[in-house]
């Protein structure tokens, strides 16, 4: 006799109403869990969006938020609201992988910042998401543990690398989620699964306890039914930590209390780049639609060219995969995950790698070791920091005329699974249009917007100057109601 | 062997790493001390922990500044970056390092002799952990297996690159005084080179006089003492002479010093030198102390080493040469003082000099130590009765005067006494004969002499121990 | 792409392979070097750019003198973490001799 099956992206209470619910005493944290365990339990098995469910965790921390509002106390601004954590993401005596052997069963001895605050503001962590190895990939195909299967289609990959969080997230399985973006790893993911998915300016959240891939790309970001849910997660765990170096020492912007401000008089510069060559027609139609109804809303559209952003690919690939072969050195077998031993110190640390990475991680490491080896550094990783600031000369060139751009944010919607492992590149082109943000250091955030040819969601991406998140927000609000308008007629 | 020095040249550039004497640790706060019981001082970033970051010690930035202004070096803007290499002692297999912007550019040393030595730069960087190998016998090449302690590992170092101006081990090991001298004086390091608080790679090599280019080095590491780095120069220079005589190259290599053999081993040539992929720390930001930060260590700077060799040098009328020792014993101050209460010059500094080895010198009260130099000067003490009353002094027997009079010497004019002794010596043969060998009746004829002479003005006890002094 | 020999050899594959601590088996050797050479024939269209004057951008936002205060903080507890070191002894990580490798 259970419920009738979660539909993805039914209208689930958001977390703001569930928060608001549960600090008023109307409904119970604990109840709201059992929702999201029911819905783990029917579905969890097929899609595959957890490396951990941390059920009993979840109910103690749940009946805590309880006591706290029966006490009289205010548990915070997430009060419980169920989030899933993308398992790259450090949590105290918590195992955390990365969906890799090589650090399978290691329990991280501290939490991450965003971990803490989340807490602190009364959130219940239900479990720990796929994802690619080490983030590295667009489809959660590359994790050790087995893929994650998109939750509107099953055949259909969910995107990556955050795929387990999207994922969970679309089917209802957490009403948040965080997740990682080094190259469109929210964004696509969160296009994919027909959610909400966001990359902040970078050192708006910190990366203290985030397990790095690309360090001068990584930042966190917040998936969720809803642009006001993202807004609200982002206030949460944004903000300065000193224990982060590159984290910025400033205001989260309000972007919460700027959500309803519309778009009259905003001026939108649709990317002409991102909206031929590579790019499916259906989702081509669906950005050129998204822009109309801007324009509908008073907002002013224009096509800008902002032309390095075809060399976002190419930099992307030496610069992510140059920091991710320093960053992978550490998992050498000596202090802790695993480890395969052999007669001397240097064959234990060969074969431990050997045998603990997968093979996207190797190509990446090895790509990387390259682009920065002698005599290749200069005419690879160098070259493609120098792209960088062509990249980000060009934004700010675009954002002389423009307050925020708009694109596609994945080239397709869901493909197969198993489509593109065999060939990297085709897999790397889906993040054209989501790359040149994190080269720049940009905000970004994709929000879902109708349907492909296929029946399939299909997500428009907002991007913004650094630090401009309140226009990036009442841009996405806008589209958001426009599909959910177009979705009820 | 040795190097004929009249045919060839030895060139030697040293590099030190010197532990800065923070609380906690380059990048985070894990306490830096020496020590400890194994893995005590560790934190996520000390174990290279995923998810770990570094924030760089506001402290250990300022030691640098120091160092820097101690050399005479341009503090400059810099950054970090990453020095890629694989290595169990090295937690996260990159070492955080400063590259191609270190934050000391430029400088010098002035050798205690007046020779300068340049200095290329002095980088900030982090330290490894520390390896011991068990099993048989210890020794790295037949270990059964290593163990690793991380509490080294993040330790802030200060890399300071000598430019190939020293010319002979006498000058690096005086490099190497000097240098930690420094150190310690501006509070930087406490140079314990025993506790591995300064640690030297020293590159040598060797040309025939009289030629301009450079010859091939090579670098010599595990050099852990004042001693082993003069063998390791000596060794490594006549080995590379032998190499050129007999016709052979000097490959570019690094070497290991092995204190047991007295030789150094090739660890690896050039050819086989790792690649390190430095490339920009992502996770740390630019540094740039800026001209205020500066000016204010600036102006809270001791006076070094060589300005207070000078200083002494021109105060006494020495040559520098004679200061130094004064100088590291840090009997400057005291030495200045007293000449300043009116002690003569060249006195003050030949009793500190020869005189003041004793740590509890430094207690002295300036005026006293003055007072004695007087008496000295004034001719109411001989310099063997001042070398005497000194040491009393320095073990707290109380003033010049005092001590003096308890030792009788201050009867009378002494120089008078003395020539007055040494008359009567030269005129009795025979009986100076017989007390030296040891006949102490004799004594009374020598005191009676003197009574006689002096109307009696004459301490006996003064004869007499002027006499045993006299004998030798 | 008109690239006319692979940007990439199977000996600099190999090279690149030691440099980062993996080994690969010739099957491994051939399909990598393959799917390198596809990945950095696309970065041709960067190779090609002549950004002589164009400075380097290596963090996206430029930020100057973060510190942290010369203070102690906790440290981990070393049973903690030896508890999950694939090898301990005497309180110490235990590894493999280096035998014949550098120290
Ligand atoms: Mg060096
Ligand atoms: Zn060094």
């Amino acid at each position: 006799m259970s419920d009738e099956q979660h539909s993805p992206n039914a209208v689930d209470p958001s977390a703001i109403e569930t928060a608001a619910a549960v600090r008023s005493g109307d409904l119970s944290a604990v109840e709201v869990l059992e929702t999201s365990l029911t819905r783990i339990e029917e579905r969890e098995g097929e899609i595959h969006a957890f490396n951990l469910v941390l059920a009993e965790e979840a109910r103690e921390t749940a009946r805590r938020v309880d006591d706290a509002v029966a006490g009289g106390a205010d548990p915070g601004a997430l009060a419980g609201v169920p989030v899933a954590l993308k398992d790259n993401l450090c949590t105290k005596g918590v195992e955390t992988t990365c969906s890799s052997r090589i650090l399978e069963g290691w329990k991280p001895p501290y939490d991450a910042t965003v971990v803490q605050r989340l807490a602190a503001a009364g959130a219940v962590m239900v479990g720990k998401t796929n994802l690619d190895e080490f983030a590295m990939g667009s489809s959660t195909e590359n994790s050790a543990f087995g893929p994650t299967h998109n939750p509107h289609d099953l055949s259909k990959v969910p995107g990556g690398s955050s795929g387990g969080s999207a994922a969970a997230v679309a089917a209802g399985f957490a009403t948040l989620a965080l997740g990682s973006d080094t190259g469109g790893s929210i964004r696509q993911p969160a296009a994919l699964c027909g959610v909400v998915g966001m990359k902040p300016t970078y050192g708006l959240v910190s990366r203290l306890g985030l397990i790095a891939f690309g360090s001068s790309l990584d930042q966190i970001g917040p998936f969720s039914n809803s642009v006001a849910d993202a807004a609200l997660l982002l206030e949460v765990m944004g903000g300065h930590d000193p224990g982060d170096s590159t984290s910025l020492d400033t205001e989260v912007p309000a972007v919460s209390t700027h959500l309803d401000d519309g778009v009259s008089g905003m001026r939108v510069g649709l990317i002409s780049e991102m909206m031929g060559e590579g790019i499916a027609p259906d989702v081509a139609a669906r950005t050129r639609a998204a822009a109309e109804c801007l324009a509908a809303a008073g907002a002013i559209v224009e096509e800008v060219s902002v032309p390095a952003v075809v060399y976002g690919l190419s930099a992307y690939y030496l610069v992510a995969p140059a920091e991710a072969s320093s960053n992978l050195a550490r998992y050498d077998g000596v202090r802790y995950g695993m480890r395969v031993e052999a007669p001397t110190v240097g064959e234990m640390i060969e074969a431990t790698r050997t045998a603990g990475f997968g093979d996207e991680v190797k190509r990446r490491i090895m790509l990387g070791t390259y682009a920065l080896s002698a005599g290749y550094y200069d005419a690879f990783y160098g070259k493609a920091l120098k792209v960088r600031t062509l990249i980000r000369g060009d934004f700010d060139a675009a954002y002389g005329n423009f307050d925020v751009l708009l694109s596609p944010t994945s080239p397709s919607t869901a493909f197969d699974m198993g489509s593109k492992t065999a060939d990297p590149l085709s897999m790397y082109l889906n993040d054209l249009c989501t790359i040149p943000s994190n080269l720049a250091g940009h905000p970004a955030m994709s929000v879902p917007f109708g349907r492909g040819g296929d029946g399939l969601p299909v997500g428009v991406q907002v991007l913004a100057p650094a630090l401009g998140e309140v226009p990036m927000f009442r841009t996405a609000a806008v589209l958001e109601a426009a599909a959910r308008e177009e979705a009820r007629s | 062997m040795s190097v004929d020095l009249d045919t060839w040249e030895i060139v030697v550039g040293l590099e030190v790493h010197a532990e800065l004497a923070t609380r906690t640790k380059l990048f985070c706060s894990a306490v830096n001390e020496f020590g400890g019981e194994p893995n005590t001082n560790i934190d996520p970033l000390t174990l290279g922990l995923p998810g770990s970051l570094p924030v760089l010690n506001e402290h250990a930035v300022e030691l640098a500044i120091r160092v820097g202004l101690a050399l005479g070096s341009e503090v400059s803007p810099s950054s970090f970056a990453r020095k890629n290499y694989f290595y169990p002692d090295l937690p996260k297999d990159y070492q955080i390092s400063q590259f191609d912007r270190p934050i000391n550019v430029g400088g010098s040393l002035e050798l205690p002799s007046g020779k300068v030595i340049g200095i290329e730069r002095a980088h900030l960087e982090e330290d490894t952990g520390k390896s011991t190998h068990v099993g048989g016998g210890g020794r790295i090449h037949d270990a059964g297996y290593s163990t690793i302690d991380y509490n080294r590992a993040g330790v802030p170092l200060l890399e300071i690159v000598g430019r190939p101006d020293i010319r002979n081990a006498d000058e690096a090991r005086a490099y190497v005084t000097e240098l930690r001298s420094i150190l310690v004086a501006v509070g930087a390091s406490d140079g314990k080179m025993e506790e591995g608080s300064m640690r030297v790679d020293c590159n040598v090599s060797v040309r025939r006089r009289g030629d301009d280019e450079l010859g091939t080095r090579c670098e010599i590491k595990n050099v852990n003492s004042l001693r082993s780095l003069g063998r390791a120069i000596e060794y490594e220079a006549a080995r590379q002479v032998d190499l050129i005589e007999a016709g052979e190259r000097v490959q570019q290599q690094t070497r290991h010093w092995n204190e047991d053999d007295g030789r150094t081993h090739k660890l690896r040539s050039k050819e086989e030198a790792d690649d390190y992929r430095y490339f920009p720390e992502p996770d740390l930001v630019e540094l740039d102390p800026g001209a205020e930060w500066i000016e204010r260590v600036r102006a809270a700077m001791p006076v070094l080493p060589a300005a207070r060799r000078h200083r002494l040098a021109e105060t006494t009328g020495s040559e520098l040469e004679q200061t130094a020792l004064v100088v590291e014993r840090g009997l400057d101050e005291l030495c200045l003082a007293a000449i300043e209460a009116g002690a003569d010059p060249v006195r003050v500094l030949t009793h500190a000099e020869h005189n003041l080895s004793d740590e509890r010198s430094l207690k002295l009260d300036p005026e006293q130590f003055a007072e004695l130099v007087k008496m000295e000067t004034g001719g109411q003490l001989t310099a063997t009765q001042a070398k005497t009353v000194l040491s009393e002094m320095v073990e707290g027997a109380g003033s010049p005067a005092d001590i003096a009079a308890a030792h009788g010497f201050e009867a009378m004019d002494n120089s008078e006494l003395e020539s007055l002794v040494d008359g009567l010596i030269e005129s009795n043969p025979t009986e100076w004969q017989r007390f030296c060998e040891g006949d102490a009746k004799i004594t009374g004829f020598f005191v009676g002499q003197v009574m006689k002479a002096t109307k009696g003005q004459a301490d006996g006890k003064a004869v007499t121990a002027l006499l045993n002094t006299r004998k030798g | 792409m008109t690239e006319q020999s692979s940007p990439i050899t199977a000996a600099e594959v190999t090279k690149v392979a030691k440099l980062a601590r993996l080994t690969l088996t010739d099957a491994e050797l051939e399909r990598f070097t393959h799917q390198l050479g596809d990945i950095l024939g696309h970065a041709a269209d960067i190779e090609a750019l002549d950004l002589t004057d164009v400075e380097p951008m290596a963090r996206p936002i430029p930020l100057t003198n973060v510190f942290r205060p010369d203070e102690p903080g906790e440290p981990l507890d070393r049973d903690d973490v030896l508890s999950v070191a694939p090898a301990v002894e005497d309180n110490q990580f235990r590894v493999p001799p280096s035998l014949g490798e550098d120290s």
